[in-house]
């Protein structure tokens, strides 16, 4: 298949003594789509400066093509950024805006007519030459900042949360495009987000990290079915996650009950964390259930209703389209798909409890991630 | 209250200009005296304009603050990027060393530089008149700095610091990037800087006094020894070219902001 474009190996970062990336082990393959995914403060904008050349790395080594390019400056790399806040530069129309790389490199007036040009079509921007860049939309500046970066052709595009700043409709337009401009170009693009809904709809690849470290590493469908530990099981999508004991193969204990389930290669009665999704849950009638609890709030969410019930002072979430007031009593059902189970990490019992959920509390952090970096 | 306040505002108006008047009139007056107003005259402008050595003093005077507000804005704005990307803790070490030569009293600032000169210029380079008029222009760009790096420090402060990242991401070395982004968008800084130093420099007696000789004498440094006798009516002539050619500038300045502005409010509107 496509070959290995860049390589990052054991990259560390460090500013005033406060370790910002630890032992980054990462490779990118040509035309490949990869999302580095996490919350602010992950390290992920970090490691995309140093792809781009804006940072050294602390320790560790960053291949492109086969060779070293630590000390390698941004304006020698074959790499283009879009930036977070786009970056225009002010006092340039949108002509010469995408046209800057260009002539900076002293490429033939007449080529960079047609390049522009050709750029102008394809971010669906003809007619906007001689506009002034802050006279334009959100939306607008966006393409104008993706025209200026792959005018020159680079073999990767780094997109530092090139959508953050975009409202829902404008940014779910935004990322079929981006997908389609990605794919007619056939080149690398590595973007940065916190939004996990983007990664795993654009994606090839999908790198969850955070504490400056790589939590997983895979394809939308391995991340969200298969996440490694209780962080990623949190971060990407919701989950209830359980204390439990893996028995033996496939025979899982938690809530004084024995599951069967899919999970093998554990050590016979280790610890583990259980992540159940919300949207695997069957509920049932109490007596048909394998366990019984109470609701104890419910969430109309528009496709589906989201309710918090206890089971035996832990709460969970579920996701159902049918409604079960508050008060009631339901039972439910699991099958051995719906059990994934994870080794115990750093991150076991922070995770995955609905004890405190409210919506508006989610609401509130997703606010404050937007702020971010 | 409100009618208080716009007294108030009338008032201080009225103070900060009435010596400009006062010295407007006089230069237009045909008595003898400031006391004696008898009548409208062009006289002493014809006087200014016929005294040559009064007018190389205005040349001297220009070409010191011209030289020395250029090379002060060069190194002031090349100074305030250096300053700019210090980690935040000597970034404020920075400014406050260049804020003091600003407070310091213009007198001390004279008679160390002077002591500097005199020592360099006689002793190490073996000069019998070691004050002339590269020593002024040293001291001008000297004291002009501050003023410089003060008022381009916040643009850059402003300035979106990716805008430097994408001109280096297209293709840009550093200097390249300076010259094709950073520079346009911190100038509105270096223009104010540059008009400040300049103005520093023109009006400046105290420091100019101890640093310079004979051999180049600033209007200011002259004038100051005319106070012993009287002054001339023709000098308030020159004062008064001064005072509009000052208040033509500033005018100037602020009018292209404010056009620049409603342009962007303009634009920010447009969509």
């Amino acid at each position: 298949m496509s070959k290995e474009l860049i390589r990052l190996r054991d990259l560390t970062m460090e500013f005033d003594g406060e370790r910002i990336l630890d032992g980054i082990n990462l490779y990118i393959n040509d035309h490949e789509f990869l999302t580095l995914l996490g919350p602010s403060g992950c390290g992920k904008t970090t490691t995309l400066r140093i792809i781009g050349g804006f940072l050294t790395p602390t320790s560790g080594t960053v291949t492109f093509d086969g060779q070293v390019i630590n000390d390698v400056p941004p304006y020698k790399r074959q790499i283009n950024t879009v930036f977070q806040r786009y970056a225009l530069f002010p006092h340039l129309d949108v002509y010469d805006n995408i046209a800057f790389g260009l002539r900076v490199a002293k490429v033939p007036k007449d080529e960079v007519d047609s390049r522009v040009r050709e750029m102008l079509e394809i971010v669906s921007l003809k007619g906007y030459e001689n506009r002034k860049v802050d006279s334009l939309s959100g939306g607008q500046q966006q393409r104008v900042a993706i025209a200026r970066a792959l005018v020159n052709r680079p073999k990767v595009l780094l997109l530092d949360e090139p959508l953050g700043a975009l409202d829902l409709r404008l940014r779910k337009d935004m990322q079929n495009e981006l997908k389609r401009i990605q794919q007619a170009m056939g080149i690398t693009f590595i973007y940065v987000t916190h939004d996990q809904e983007e990664a795993l709809s654009m994606s090839d690849t999908v790198v969850v990290m955070d504490k400056g470290r790589i939590q997983q590493i895979g394809r939308p469908e391995d991340i969200y079915n298969e996440p490694k530990n209780a962080f990623v099981a949190d971060f990407i999508g919701e989950s209830n996650i359980l204390d439990g004991v893996m028995l033996s193969d496939y025979r899982v204990k938690f809530f004084g009950r024995i599951f069967e389930c899919v999970d093998k290669g554990f050590a016979p009665n280790e610890p583990v964390d259980v992540v159940i999704r919300p949207e695997d849950i069957d509920i049932v009638p109490k007596d048909e259930g394998h366990l019984v609890g109470t609701v104890t709030g419910v969430t109309f969410k528009g496709l589906n209703y989201d309710i918090i019930v206890e089971f035996k002072g832990f709460k969970w979430l579920i996701q159902t389209t049918d409604f079960h007031g508050i008060g009631s009593t339901i039972g439910i059902r699991l099958n051995p798909e719906d059990i994934h189970i994870m080794h115990k990490s750093e991150y076991s019992g922070l995770f995955g409890d609905y004890s405190s959920y409210s919506a508006e509390y989610d609401e509130l952090t997703e606010d404050a991630d937007g702020e971010e970096e | 209250m409100k009618r208080a306040n716009r007294i108030m505002t009338v008032l201080i108006f009225i103070f900060l200009y009435i010596p400009m008047v006062v010295l407007i009139v006089a230069s237009f007056n045909t008595g003898k005296d400031i006391t004696d107003f008898s009548g409208f005259t062009l006289k002493q402008y014809a006087r200014l304009f016929q005294d040559r050595s009064l007018l190389k003093l205005l040349g001297n005077s220009l070409l010191i603050s011209v030289l020395a507000s250029f090379i002060a804005t060069v190194f002031g704005t090349v100074a305030a990027l250096g300053i700019h990307n210090l980690n935040p803790k000597m970034r404020k070490v920075a400014m406050t060393l260049t804020d003091i030569p600003m407070t310091n009293p213009d007198i001390v600032t004279g008679v160390s530089l002077s002591l500097l000169f005199v020592f360099v210029g006689t002793k190490m380079l073996g000069q019998r008149n070691s004050l002339t008029f590269w020593t002024l222009l040293i001291a001008h760009i000297t004291f002009n700095l501050p003023y410089v790096i003060l008022n381009v420090m916040p643009k850059l402060k402003q300035m979106d610091a990716s805008l430097t990242d994408a001109a280096m991401d297209l293709g840009c070395t550093r200097v390249q990037a300076f010259f094709k982004v950073t520079i346009h968008e911190i100038m509105p800084g270096v223009v104010s800087g540059a008009i400040m130093a300049f103005t520093m420099s023109l009006d400046d007696f105290v420091i100019s006094y101890f640093v310079t000789g004979p051999s180049f004498i600033t209007l200011p440094v002259e004038i100051y020894s005319y106070t012993k006798k009287p002054i001339q009516p023709k000098i308030y002539a020159m004062f008064t070219l001064l005072f509009l050619i000052i208040f033509a500038l500033m005018t100037a300045m602020n009018l292209t902001q404010l056009v620049s502005d409603r342009k962007k409010a303009a634009s920010h509107l447009g969509h």
